[in-house]
């Protein structure tokens, strides 16, 4: 097994092993989708429309809670130190953790899609492009997550400012997820969307390696 | 490879830029530049309240308050192009008085950014008939207000100010990185939902004298924020001495 | 261990070197030639800076100034995958079995060693390679760690109190596992408050850091 899929492995075991953090973020995504209508009113009409930015925003929340994850339990027991010595550049061993990270949070999160579908009255032909604007658009939150929780790996409740710092970057993620969705520019949206993700995910393993680096000197 | 790290000799720009060096030259010049300062604030806003139109057709009767509009609204982007360059003086260069050019611009920045966010409610107040309205560039102003939030507490999350530094330097280059892609997704968003009314504030075809008004006025405010950056980047560089002294009194009385 | 034999070792080359850790000048005019087959004693009292010079030597701290340097050996491979890192903190995760975390790190850092089962043997942990690391003792845990340098070859070892929470038994393991190491044709950097006997003799610096207020 090589060094990289060694490591993606292992923080997919452990997130399974360390008391179902990962289901827990999960019942979370659903709760927004509970909350909502107490506080909006329980009109199927009006719910329908607001359904696809209320799933958006229950993903952003849920990711923005879930990104300490990425690096303070290894910097904590030391061996966020030892990765750095890994047979792997820096680089790698981030790009590793993101892969872990988004199929232990982002991946649960979008099969548990259409259970908020239901719970908001989506129009059940949005469903499919709801999930899919959710498989191209977590990445890019997975990404910018990085750099948020490298920034602030060695600050105690440095999950909070890492969510405040990367919330106004998310916002155009959010903007396209939403907007893939429904409307006439959906397909314009997806491919924006798409595009984001991927540069975000080329660039933040560099971004993050380099805080995760100066931020012990 | 090699892990190196050498001393290397000075050159006149390090030597300028030392922070001691800074503050024995930036002295002398604050009075001047805050008289110079003045004095285009008052050639400026008699321009603007004797000299400009009080409207024109297409921005309406509060015409005046772009003239503290504009102003802070380049300036709230202008001064994060500061920090941007700063940030790049401490990551590339190391250069020891970027982090603190950095650190000082960061709430000058915020306070331009809000001025403009509440001199741009004014203006649009009379024409949307409310507040605040999820105008493209309003939305994209309050984006980068946050953005500058984050940076400052950012700082102040950190007790050791010099790895906060180079943490700072990576936010703030991440946040220039994004701001453009933060634009482009907001205007899309706007032509998306049909975008309530826009705000004007004209072209080349505005009347001279608002133009002219308005030139005073921006090199007015960006000597301001020139003056407050020396004086600000002065005060950091004492409190690092401040606290730096404290600390060797404490491991004195410690022996 | 042939493998060792064929690549050639590299030595670290340390000139004036200063740290400084949050604004506090640490040490100063540090020189040190680490060539393979030497173990360098780091001694001083605790707060002296010798954790923070095996971390400039790991490449992890930045110096103030002077310069290290890592000459010869394999020139491909990048300095950080050349030492091999050892701190209190022994970085395995606890809800992984024994076996899990060290293959893990065989796998990351290269099979280049010993197979997993051969190093529990020789660090005295065979047979519990199925239970959680968190349920191990401290002397356990560093034992562990111990096997982590041994199923992945590099030449420098860097460690930090290596013999700290270990029992007479435990620190003759790490004086064995170092002296076989540097015979072989490694180095090791040690921190250390006292000496630790090297099994089978071999050339030892002591450097002693002093902290001077």
């Amino acid at each position: 097994m090589s060094g990289f899929s060694a490591l993606v492995a292992r923080d997919i075991r452990l997130a399974f092993r360390a008391g179902g953090e990962a289901f827990t973020l999960v019942v979370f995504f659903v709760m927004i989708a509970v909350v909502a209508p107490f506080a909006i009113g329980p009109d199927k009409v009006l719910l329908a429309r607001l359904a696809p930015g209320l799933v958006w925003i229950a993903a952003l929340l849920s990711m923005l809670l879930g990104l300490d994850r990425l690096f303070r339990a290894d910097a904590e027991d030391g061996s966020l130190l030892l990765l750095r010595h890994a047979g792997l550049p820096l680089e790698a061993v981030v790009a590793a953790k993101l892969i872990a990270h988004w199929l232990v949070t982002a991946l649960p999160l979008i099969v548990a899609t259409p259970l908020l579908a239901v719970l908001l009255s989506m129009d059940p032909a949005m469903w499919g492009a709801t999930v899919l604007s959710l498989a191209c658009g977590t990445p890019a939150l997975v990404a910018f997550g990085a750099i948020g929780a490298a920034v602030t790996v060695g600050l105690p409740r440095g999950g909070v400012l890492a969510a405040v710092l990367i919330a106004p970057l998310s916002i155009p993620v959010v903007i396209f997820g939403v907007g893939a969705i429904a409307g006439q520019q959906a397909g314009s949206a997806l491919l924006l969307l798409l595009a984001l993700s991927l540069v975000t995910c080329a660039v933040s393993p560099f971004a993050a390696a380099l805080a995760l680096r100066t931020g012990e000197e | 490879m090699s892990l190196d790290s050498t001393a290397k000799k000075p050159n006149w720009f390090s030597r300028l830029a030392h922070p001691g060096e800074f503050l024995r030259w930036s002295g002398p010049w604050i009075l001047p530049l805050s008289l110079l300062t003045a004095l285009l604030f008052a050639i400026g806003l008699w321009l603007a309240f004797f000299v400009s139109p009080g409207e024109t057709e297409n921005v309406g009767t509060t015409l005046r308050i772009i003239y503290m509009h504009v102003p802070n609204a380049w300036l709230s982007q202008f001064v994060y192009g500061v920090m941007a360059v700063a940030a790049l003086g401490t990551l590339v260069w190391r250069h020891p008085l970027a982090d603190v050019a950095n650190k000082a611009a960061a709430p000058l920045g915020a306070a331009f950014t809000a001025l403009a966010l509440f001199t741009g409610a004014l203006w649009g107040r009379p024409t949307w008939g409310t507040f605040w309205e999820w105008d493209g560039r309003m939305t994209s102003t309050l984006v980068l207000l946050l953005i500058y939030l984050g940076i400052i507490a950012l700082w102040r999350a950190f007790d050791d100010q010099l790895r906060a530094g180079r943490i700072a330097a990576i936010v703030t280059l991440v946040g220039a990185v994004n701001i453009p892609i933060v634009k482009f997704s907001v205007d899309w968003w706007q032509t998306l939902h049909q975008g309530s009314s826009v705000l004007v504030t004209g072209g080349p075809r505005m009347a001279p004298t608002i133009l002219w008004s308005l030139a005073v006025m921006m090199l007015a405010f960006t000597l301001l924020f020139l003056v407050l950056h020396i004086v600000s980047i002065r005060t950091e560089i004492l409190r690092r001495r401040a606290t730096s002294l404290a600390r060797q009194a404490a491991m004195g009385a410690d022996a | 261990m042939s493998a060792s034999n064929a690549q050639p070792s590299p030595a670290l080359h340390v000139n004036g070197l200063a740290l400084a850790r949050g604004g506090r000048r640490l040490v100063s005019g540090i020189d040190l030639l680490l060539a393979p087959g030497n173990v360098v004693f780091l001694r001083g009292p605790n707060g002296a800076g010798k954790t923070s010079l095996l971390l400039a030597l790991a490449g992890v701290l930045r110096p103030e100034s002077g310069t290290i340097r890592m000459v010869g050996g394999d020139d491909g491979e990048p300095a950080e995958r050349r030492v091999h890192l050892l701190l209190p903190q022994s970085g395995m995760k606890a809800r992984l079995t024994v076996r899990e975390n060290l293959d893990f790190w065989r796998a990351l850092n290269g099979p280049t060693g010993l197979a997993s089962e051969a190093a529990l043997e020789r660090v005295g942990l065979g047979g519990l390679g199925a239970i959680e690391a968190g349920h191990l003792s401290t002397g356990q845990l560093k034992r562990l760690g111990l096997a982590r340098l041994l199923v992945s070859h590099r030449a420098i070892w860097l460690l930090d109190e290596p013999q700290s929470a270990l029992d007479a038994e435990g620190e003759a393991l790490v004086g064995a596992l170092i002296g076989a190491h540097v015979a072989a044709g490694g180095a090791a950097v040690v921190t250390t408050h006292h000496d630790i006997a090297i099994t089978p003799p071999a050339a030892v610096l002591t450097l002693t850091l002093g902290a001077t207020r």
